[in-house]
């Protein structure tokens, strides 16, 4: 009996214990967001009433230091070798191209001060900035532009494997320099065939020629000097004092700090250790609203559930419409990220403006009746079950899959999510083509081309095994053509092509949540995936944070 | 002398076991160091090229007496996602680990050998009853777990170190250890759990044993029939014990590693199973493998010395 009592005792204190380190927290976090409500709505009040007093607050000021959290450790600080999207985001402040994009989605002359392309869309002239220096104090020649060029084409007589070979670079013909009246140098790129777009692939970093410590000590042209690297650990590097651009970068350091994985950057977070992190999701970006500034973007991905046009059952085109029919987009976005998100109608993004097709968005509106109907025409009125295949590593797609699921039982149509590895899925799912169905984000160069051209038949990445020679024909023709209009018709025709013949179930361009330490202004989005640092700025006393 | 030929022998041959387990596994699992290194974009041609440069393209057994022919040597290749060594990469890891699991075991002797005599002292009183509750808690709960815990309560709550600010050893000693520290108890309190239990149980069962009513009756005082005749014998399950312990705990932090962000042999190895980066992997497996088969010969060499009954041929 005495025992009993101990140890009841004993449990009573613990739970006690815990009871009160819960409540403890509580109003700790309470207190924490009222008073953050309280200092939002006071700047509120003031931006409306003067803006010009809190316009000095605003003002970004040089110097200072951050921490940008990553979870992905570099694939290589070689540019020309990086594959991974999260690499190349980081390397953008120290690379940059003959031209860059802006946060519009246009590209501007970056190492090139102006560029040219001929009307028949063969020449592409380019005039080298004056006084661009490398890192290394070197000022960047035509030699050294045409060796990048060369290399990032696979065009260098002694080619190193592990670089990665842009095959859109392989209609190059010739790079010639040449230097004009004024003094000026020009570089003259010769196609082989007309290509109007290949300006969206000179973003190719220009590094210097034969120099061969890229991989441990990478040297660019960009707002930003490497510093230091150390694997699983993190990338450092210092303000660029002789960029050619006015007035940028304030920041006199960032180092970007590799997490193991969200869930530890996240802990890190909390604890105020880092200033900017791009992924987080929509739970963790509420948790994190009082004390960051939330910015919301775009990923500039075509998310989708992506069929094999070629295994039974979704090699009938009215079982892949029924598909589009039977899932509520709208409730994927609600479910999985809380209403955040672009829906689109087929594979391309609204980053690509112009090129956009926003007609499509509404072709297979949320119909399960619809849906039904189709799957009885096509002869599987009782349904039928399939598996998809999921990266195990991006959890966003997890999610999606686990509300398509729910979403596809409705029509009757049973659908099991099998979880990969990112390397298995790319050896199984990419390379193999052996699946049904997978939910992935596909990303694209500055191109519109980029993003549609593994729907060729005769792609050797159309994991989708999609076939449709109408597409082949208008894909060359977009591609050839030089009339702006008569391409921008073009490009949306194709999309409409992958609509009609439901090459897959095209879903959203999702939400790219980032926090934002408070005292910094300036994180900018851009149409393709990079962090640019060059902008970012404190208000205020700058502060250290490595 | 013999007994040391035939524990190298054993030592060699587990060795080689593990390395050809190791790579035959890499060829069932799905996945190409190649593709995983050059991602979506890349063509046939050039996936192809970089398998030929990496050597993937050669027959199993090539590869194997390859890797044996280099591993003999100490040199395991260069990774294929960092493009440098992998013994500069296991180098720069190893002391993380190391420090983590020295640091982890001295705080588990430190605490757990006097909690564990002290429990057996004080046999079913509140203090026994309170550490064993304590213990069977601590026991149940998973390092990950505590882990998490530890950085919310004392990184993020209290603030006494901040979460995921490693500095290397290297840089600056002092705050290395200001924040390893926290690792470590994650790792050590599980551990220390099980010792308490297990050095109760075993004094308590030596207590009971006929040569301490012998030494009882001769007059000895408690104290000293406990630390002269019953200690040395109720440790000698408990060194068994800590030999798992210790190959547990140098091996085993990959997980807490993932935790508090620490550069690893942990992380190092679970990065390089993502990337199918087949050296990498090799490597850290083998240096598993390795501090199992060393720590338990010296368990058995202290045997020797706690024990002089046990003789080792």
């Amino acid at each position: 009996m005495k025992k009993r009592i101990g140890i009841l005792l004993l449990l009573s204190m613990f739970a006690l214990t815990a009871l009160y380190g819960c409540s403890g927290g509580n109003k700790e976090d309470g207190g924490s967001t009222n008073s953050a409500n309280e200092n939002n709505l006071s700047e509120d009040q003031n931006g409306e009433s003067s803006s010009d007093m809190t316009a000095d607050a605003d003002e970004p000021v040089y110097g200072g230091s951050v921490i940008v959290g990553i979870t992905q450790d570099l694939d290589s600080l070689d540019p020309h070798k990086a594959v991974a999207a999260g690499t190349n985001e980081v390397l953008y402040n120290i690379f940059e191209g003959l031209v860059k994009p802006d946060k519009d989605g246009n590209l501007v002359p970056a190492v090139a001060s102006d560029y040219s392309i001929s009307e028949d869309g063969m020449t592409y002239t380019f005039t080298l900035r004056d006084g661009v220096q490398f890192h290394n104090g070197n000022l960047v020649t035509a030699d050294d532009v045409i060796y990048s060029i060369k290399r990032s084409a696979g065009m260098l007589e002694t080619s190193d494997p592990e670089v990665k070979v842009e095959s859109a670079l392989s209609v190059i013909a010739d790079i010639t320099s040449m230097v004009t009246e004024e003094g000026k140098t020009q570089i003259q790129i010769l196609l082989s065939e007309p290509n109007t777009e290949l300006i969206g692939y000179l973003t190719t970093p220009i590094i210097p020629k034969d120099y061969d410590g890229q991989a441990e000590t990478p040297v660019g042209t960009g707002p930003f000097k490497f510093v230091s690297y150390t694997p699983l650990q993190s990338i450092v590097m210092e303000k660029n004092e002789d960029y050619y651009v006015e007035g940028v970068p304030y920041l006199d350091q960032v180092t970007f700090k590799i997490s193991a994985n969200t869930d530890s950057a996240f802990m890190e977070l909390m604890a105020g250790a880092i200033d900017i992190f791009p992924y987080l999701t929509e739970e963790q970006a509420n948790q994190l609203s009082s004390t960051y500034d939330i910015e919301v973007g775009n990923m500039n991905l075509v998310q989708g559930l992506f069929l094999n046009n070629q295994a039974a059952p979704f090699d009938n085109m009215l079982v892949r419409q029924a598909l589009c029919y039977a899932i509520d987009r709208q409730g994927i976005l609600d479910m999985v990220a809380g209403g955040k998100g672009q829906i689109i109608g087929s594979n391309m993004f609204h980053g690509f403006s112009i090129y956009y097709n926003d007609t499509l968005e509404d072709v297979y509106a949320y119909n399960p009746e619809k849906a039904k109907e189709l799957l009885a025409e096509a002869g599987y009125a009782d349904g039928f079950s399939f598996t998809i295949k999921v990266p195990s590593n991006y959890q966003f797609h997890v999610d999606t899959a686990q509300v398509i699921v729910e979403q596809l039982k409705a029509v009757g149509i049973d659908a099991k999510i099998q979880l990969i590895e990112w390397a298995s899925w790319l050896s199984d799912v990419y390379k193999a083509r052996d699946y049904e169905a997978t939910i992935v984000g596909l990303d694209a160069k500055l191109a519109p081309s980029d993003v549609l051209k593994r729907y060729r038949s005769t792609a050797s990445n159309n994991f989708l095994n999609y076939e449709n020679a109408e597409f082949d024909t208008i894909f060359a023709e977009a591609i050839g053509t030089i009339d702006q209009d008569i391409k921008i018709q073009k490009y949306k025709e194709l999309q409409e092509i992958l609509t009609n013949d439901a090459a897959s179930v095209y879903i959203q361009d999702p939400a790219l949540l980032v926090a934002v330490n408070k005292k910094l202004t300036g994180y900018t989005f851009y149409p393709v995936y990079v962090q640019d640092m060059s902008v970012v700025a404190y208000t205020g006393t700058p502060e250290n944070h490595q | 002398m013999r007994f040391y030929v035939k524990k190298i022998i054993t030592l060699v041959l587990t060795l080689l076991l593990v390395s050809l387990l190791t790579f035959v596994a890499f060829q069932v699992i799905p996945g190409d160091g190649a593709l995983s290194k050059l991602g979506m974009d890349a063509t046939e041609e050039q996936v192809e090229a970089l398998r030929e440069s990496l050597g993937l393209n050669d027959s199993m057994v090539v590869r194997f007496t390859r890797f044996l022919g280099g591993a003999v040597k100490g040199d395991f290749g260069n990774s294929s996602q960092y493009s440098v060594s992998v013994t500069s990469l296991v180098k720069e890891r190893l002391p993380v680990t190391i420090w983590l699991a020295g640091l982890s075991i001295v705080i588990i002797i430190v605490v757990s050998i006097p909690l564990g005599i002290l429990c057996s002292r004080k046999q079913n009183g509140m203090v026994d009853r309170l550490i064993t509750l304590l213990t069977q808690t601590c026991m149940a709960v998973p390092s990950f777990f505590l882990g998490i815990l530890i950085t919310l309560v004392f990184g993020v709550m209290l603030k006494w170190f901040i979460p995921g600010k490693y500095v290397g050893p290297s840089q600056d000693f002092g705050q290395f250890i200001h924040y390893i520290i926290f690792p470590a108890v994650a790792v050590s309190v599980p551990k220390i759990a099980m010792m308490v239990k297990f050095l109760r149980n075993s004094v308590i069962r030596e207590l009971q044993l006929d040569y301490v009513r012998t030494a009882k009756s001769k007059g000895n005082k408690e104290r000293r029939i406990l630390y002269k005749h019953v200690l040395k014998n109720a440790l000698m399950p408990v060194i068994t014990f800590m030999g798992m312990v210790i190959a547990d705990v140098l091996a085993g932090s990959i997980v807490i590693e993932q935790v508090f962000n620490l550069p690893g042999m942990g992380r190092l190895l679970v990065v390089a199973i993502s990337n199918r980066d087949f050296n990498v992997v090799q490597a850290v497996v083998l240096y598993i493998a390795a501090v199992v088969i060393i720590i338990n010969f010296i368990v058995d060499l202290l045997y020797q010395k706690v024990d002089p009954r046990v003789k080792i041929s």
